[in-house]
């Protein structure tokens, strides 16, 4: 995974990318899971800790996950799996 | 340190929704740590916004319209700076912008500084020339043919698809999805700005700017990347955010040391979903967003000033990202006696 490091992130969720001048806004779990993907962490290391984090099971987590990556991939703020 | 004091004449007063860059070129050289700027005001017209900001203007005069001819405005020029002794003069509307550059020598005997391009650079990339300028210089440009007569609007199908913009000599820009609306196009740009007319590919992507200064000899003072962000329903900009493109400024880099551009620019580029810039337009005089790049850390209004009065100074090599703009309108309130004394006397 290689999200645009140059991307700022805010603590209540506003995101900014120099690159292009967008910005957007997330939920806590989307910015929770964009700060875990600028920490390099896999794929499965982000599910167990959403897993342990909230009551939620590894289907429905799994699959928002994917989705969540669709929508950073289509803006441009990450650029590959 | 003492500020240096200059008397700088300022035209593109037109503050309005479809605004000059008078002003915020003012607002620059008034935030100058190195000038003490008088700024005296040229207005075409009596009600342009700027005129009356006390504030951003010691003194306006109204002048002739260029194209009442350029001997005219001289004249007229002349005796402003009998009255006002003018160090440096800063025209801002691209249709004045001939004439002042024709009569550089004649302003700079005068003692009146310009620092404009050439006359062969500002020809070469008008809109009409666009296809040419590309292939020269090896900038992508979109497909462009300018047309005299309406009757040639029938025989455009074979070289375009639709949509396609229809756009003006120096102003006004339609997007047109078939026959029938070039030629209102046609019909409504050509009675405000006459011939040729340019019909062109229309580019699908972001529209994205760069303010740049050239020094005439090939290297660029200061260049900041806009991308658009609020849009009025004439295409101007009404709020903006500074960007970090690296593509875009080493384009402008490449544009301005191959044609050796002299004084403010702006490049109006569509960044496609594939990473292609088309270059779409170059306007040669510094845009109405330059407050943007003051205060993104380039002062391109004073640095121009430099330039043209000879004071070395360092080029600029970095801006912030993700400064941003959002224009608005306020209204003055005033007594009758300016806009009478204006009309009658021709300053204020």
């Amino acid at each position: 995974m290689n999200i645009n490091k140059n991307i700022a992130i805010s603590g209540n969720g506003f995101v900014f990318d120099p690159t292009t001048g967008e910005s957007f806004s997330l939920n806590s779990i989307g910015t929770e899971i964009l700060s875990y993907l600028k920490q390099d962490m896999s794929k499965e290391e982000i599910v167990l800790a959403i897993l342990e984090k909230y009551e939620i099971d590894n289907i429905t987590v799994e699959k928002n996950y994917v989705e969540f990556l669709a929508i950073l991939r289509e803006y441009k703020l990450i650029e590959n799996d | 340190m003492t500020k240096k004091k200059i008397t700088v004449a300022i035209t593109g007063l037109n503050n309005t929704d479809n605004p000059g860059p008078g002003i915020p070129v003012i607002r620059g050289l008034l935030e100058s740590t190195f000038f003490d700027v008088r700024i005296i005001g040229l207005a075409y017209e009596n009600l342009e916004p700027g005129i009356y900001m006390e504030d951003h203007v010691d003194k306006v005069y109204s002048v002739p319209y260029p194209s009442i001819g350029t001997e005219a405005l001289i004249k007229r020029i002349k005796y402003i700076n009998s009255k006002e002794k003018i160090d440096l003069l800063i025209p801002n509307f691209d249709a004045e912008l001939y004439s002042f550059m024709k009569s550089a020598k004649v302003l700079e005997e005068m003692g009146i500084k310009t620092f404009l391009p050439t006359i062969e650079s500002f020809e070469e990339r008008h809109k009409a020339n666009l296809d040419k300028y590309g292939k020269q210089y090896g900038i992508k440009v979109p497909k462009s043919k300018s047309i005299f007569k309406e009757s040639e609007i029938y025989s455009l199908s074979d070289d375009f698809d639709y949509p396609l913009l229809v756009k003006g000599k120096y102003y006004d820009a339609f997007v047109a999805y078939n026959k029938d609306q070039i030629k209102t196009h046609f019909n409504k740009i050509s009675s405000k700005w006459g011939v040729p007319i340019i019909i062109q590919e229309f580019i699908k992507g972001t529209e994205v700017n760069v303010i740049a200064l050239g020094d005439g000899k090939g290297n660029t003072v200061g260049a900041v990347p806009m991308r658009k962000q609020y849009i009025t329903d004439k295409g101007k900009a009404w709020g903006g955010i500074t960007i970090d493109d690296k593509k875009m400024i080493s384009i402008t880099n490449d544009l301005i040391a191959k044609t050796k551009w002299r004084g403010g620019m702006e490049l109006e580029m569509i960044k496609t979903n594939n990473g292609d810039y088309y270059l779409i337009e170059i306007n040669p005089r510094i845009p109405a967003w330059v407050y943007l790049a003051v205060g993104a850390g380039q002062n391109l209004p004073e640095a121009l000033a430099k330039l043209a009065l000879g004071i070395d100074f360092d080029y600029f090599t970095d801006y912030k990202l993700g400064k941003m703009f959002v224009r608005y309108s306020y209204d003055i309130i005033m007594d009758i006696d300016k806009f009478q004394k204006l009309s009658m006397t021709g300053e204020i």
